[in-house]
């Protein structure tokens, strides 16, 4: 599945900017922001408001009530395809875990949000590029599983690159799984709420993030099915710049509401009143 | 000139095959016995026939999978007793690089559908070289659905470098099209039997995929991404192909031991295109056998086994490392 290699520049600029740093340059607009107001502020330049990529627990603690309860932290990827190239697979684990943080490339659990049991699962960019693998898919199915169990609506925050190489058909797999696990959840009057940010590509936009009820996106994020390249190499011309954004994506029909990150918690908390049956 | 290494290899046969033919005319003609020269002659195609394609590495076997002469999903659809194909997505175009429609295979009414690649430049311009659009899918979705309402077994056949990545099927939202057909076959109530055919290319391919049973011809390839896709992602070259298609495990072989596909039919040496008669013939044999128990299980037991199927792809863990935990 193709992933948009035009991030790969942002994404060093990026990692240079942030990495432990008290200070970090906006990408965008060249503003040096404190680190502390940058977090203050949702990870949005004050100046431009630039949308930096977020850290998976940063993105959780900015969106739920209080505790998060953690599913699935106990399953952990392992070598299928016994993947070596330039480095071996696990050593490519170790160091993004290493960096990340994170045991893999997303994050699911269940926690309130507006005083409402929900089940939340969030992709990290920051972990092989959000790329899904036999756990990603593994911790997403159980955590539809668990909330059909219970009856709660399900959120998903996308981040990817696609399905991730180096574990091969396997990880092509996960499409067609966590895509039975959200028609079974949702075939039940569940609902499922997904917001794409930057950026959702190839087998996880092509999967569980466009098969939700409602698709929220946040402002600027890059989505798509291909990356930019691919495509530019296909028709050999250069791509307009809001060519794949979230607002070019709501004009075409594709996606219900771009929101800017400051107003998506209370974006969310509304959304679930209308299927709340109390 | 081609570009296909297995049609390549194919010229040095060709020169044999004329001086063949030549002898056998000349001994036809003649007074002469050459038979011993034409059974040495033959010998040495046969020798030479096992070395080319004897055994094929898993970069040989994608050119394999791509050759021009290789069956296509219409090649298998010709020999079914009936078909009416059924164009459109209701909301924009036709797709022609999936055909799809009403169909009887050996007195069974089935729905059918596959991805169609073209023989020539002309037919690959038609066909979009078999990578199809959000219409496509479009259309495909709808197929399933109606199979699934008129109580009729989905076929399919799978052959496709992957979905067509384009600036007007970005438009029409590739991604969602794709997923939703992902959706309608994870929850079909009829059986699905699915037939990689020639290329298996990543999501695009998978849309077809979700099935019941799974089949794979021998030197079909089935992979997460092209190889040159993958070399392009990972190593920002996609000339790096050959390497990928070493890495990604994407052969029958592969993919029956992961429990991907479900039986892998034996090709002619040199390839299906060789005697593609019978390997159609045999592939349709192995479809309808495994329709036949399929079709004695409820909507519910079909839809539990699918999800179960799927469910337990995933498990596979390397020795050493924590366990990925497993279906409950």
């Amino acid at each position: 599945m193709p992933r948009p290699e035009w991030l790969a520049g942002r994404r060093t600029k990026e990692a240079q900017a942030t990495d432990g740093a008290m200070w970090t340059k906006c990408p965008k607009c060249g503003e040096v922001l404190y680190r502390r107001d940058l977090a203050a502020n949702l990870f949005v330049c004050t100046r431009c408001s630039y949308h930096f990529r977020m850290k998976a627990y940063d993105r959780i603690a900015s969106i739920v009530d209080g505790e998060f309860t953690e599913l699935g932290a106990d399953v952990l990827p392992g070598d299928p395809l016994s993947w070596s190239d330039r480095r071996s697979y696990p050593a490519k684990l170790k160091s993004d875990r290493e960096r990340s943080g994170l045991s893999e490339s997303v994050v699911c659990g269940f926690a309130s949000l507006g005083g409402r049991r929900i089940a939340l699962g969030v992709m990290d960019f920051h972990f092989r590029g959000g790329t899904m693998g036999q756990v990603t898919g593994e911790r997403i199915t159980l955590l539809l599983e668990e909330a059909r169990r219970e009856h709660v609506p399900c959120i998903i925050f996308a981040a990817s690159g696609g399905a991730r190489m180096e574990e091969g058909m396997l990880a092509l797999m996960q499409l067609a799984k966590t895509t039975a696990a959200v028609s079974r959840f949702m075939a039940e009057g569940n609902l499922y709420l997904v917001v794409l940010t930057d950026p959702t590509s190839g087998g996880v936009s092509a999967s569980f993030a466009f098969q939700a009820d409602v698709i929220v996106a946040e402002s600027k994020a890059m989505i798509g099915f291909a990356g930019r390249r691919v495509i530019e190499q296909t028709i050999r011309q250069r791509l307009p710049d809001q060519f794949q954004t979230a607002e070019f994506l709501l004009e075409k029909g594709a996606i219900d509401m771009v929101v800017e990150r400051a107003d998506l918690k209370g974006t969310l908390v509304r959304l679930l009143e209308y299927a709340a049956h109390e | 000139m081609s570009n296909n290494l297995i049609v390549e290899r194919e010229r040095s046969l060709v020169e044999l095959e004329r001086r063949i033919a030549e002898l056998r005319e000349v001994s036809a003609a003649q007074p002469l016995d050459m038979s011993s020269e034409i059974a040495a002659l033959e010998e040495k195609y046969q020798l030479i026939l096992q070395e080319l394609f004897g055994t094929l590495s898993p970069w040989e076997k994608v050119h394999m999978a791509r050759h021009p002469n290789r069956p296509t999903s219409l090649d298998y659809i010709a020999r079914f007793d009936r078909f009416d194909e059924l164009h459109g997505d209701r909301h924009f175009r036709d797709d022609p690089s999936i055909v799809g429609g009403f169909g009887t295979l050996r007195a069974r009414n089935v729905m059918v559908l596959g991805q169609q690649r073209g023989r020539d430049t002309k037919e690959n311009l038609h066909r979009n070289f078999g990578m199809p659009a959000p219409e496509g899918y479009r259309k495909a979705t709808r197929l399933a659905r109606l199979a699934s309402r008129l109580r009729l077994p989905i076929v399919t056949f799978v052959d496709t470098k992957g979905a067509d990545p384009g600036i007007s099927s970005e438009e029409h939202a590739q991604s969602e099209a794709i997923a939703i057909c992902l959706q309608a076959f994870s929850t079909a109530t009829v059986p699905i039997v699915a037939t990689i055919v020639g290329e298996g290319g990543s999501g695009g391919a998978l849309a077809l995929a979700i099935a019941d049973f799974v089949i794979m011809l021998e030197h079909s390839t089935y992979s997460v991404a092209s190889p040159e896709g993958c070399a392009a992602i990972l190593w920002s070259d996609a000339s790096k192909a050959e390497e990928a298609a070493a890495h990604l495990k994407l052969t029958a072989d592969d993919l029956h031991r992961f429990g991907i596909v479900d039986q892998i039919l034996p090709e002619p040496l040199g390839g299906a295109h060789r005697n593609a008669g019978n390997v159609v013939t045999q592939t349709l044999d192995a479809v309808e056998a495994a329709l036949s128990p399929l079709a004695a299980l409820t909507p519910e037991m079909l839809l539990d086994q699918r999800y179960r199927k799927y469910r337990r792809l995933g498990e596979w863990q390397a020795e050493g490392l924590e366990p990925v935990r497993t279906a409950r």
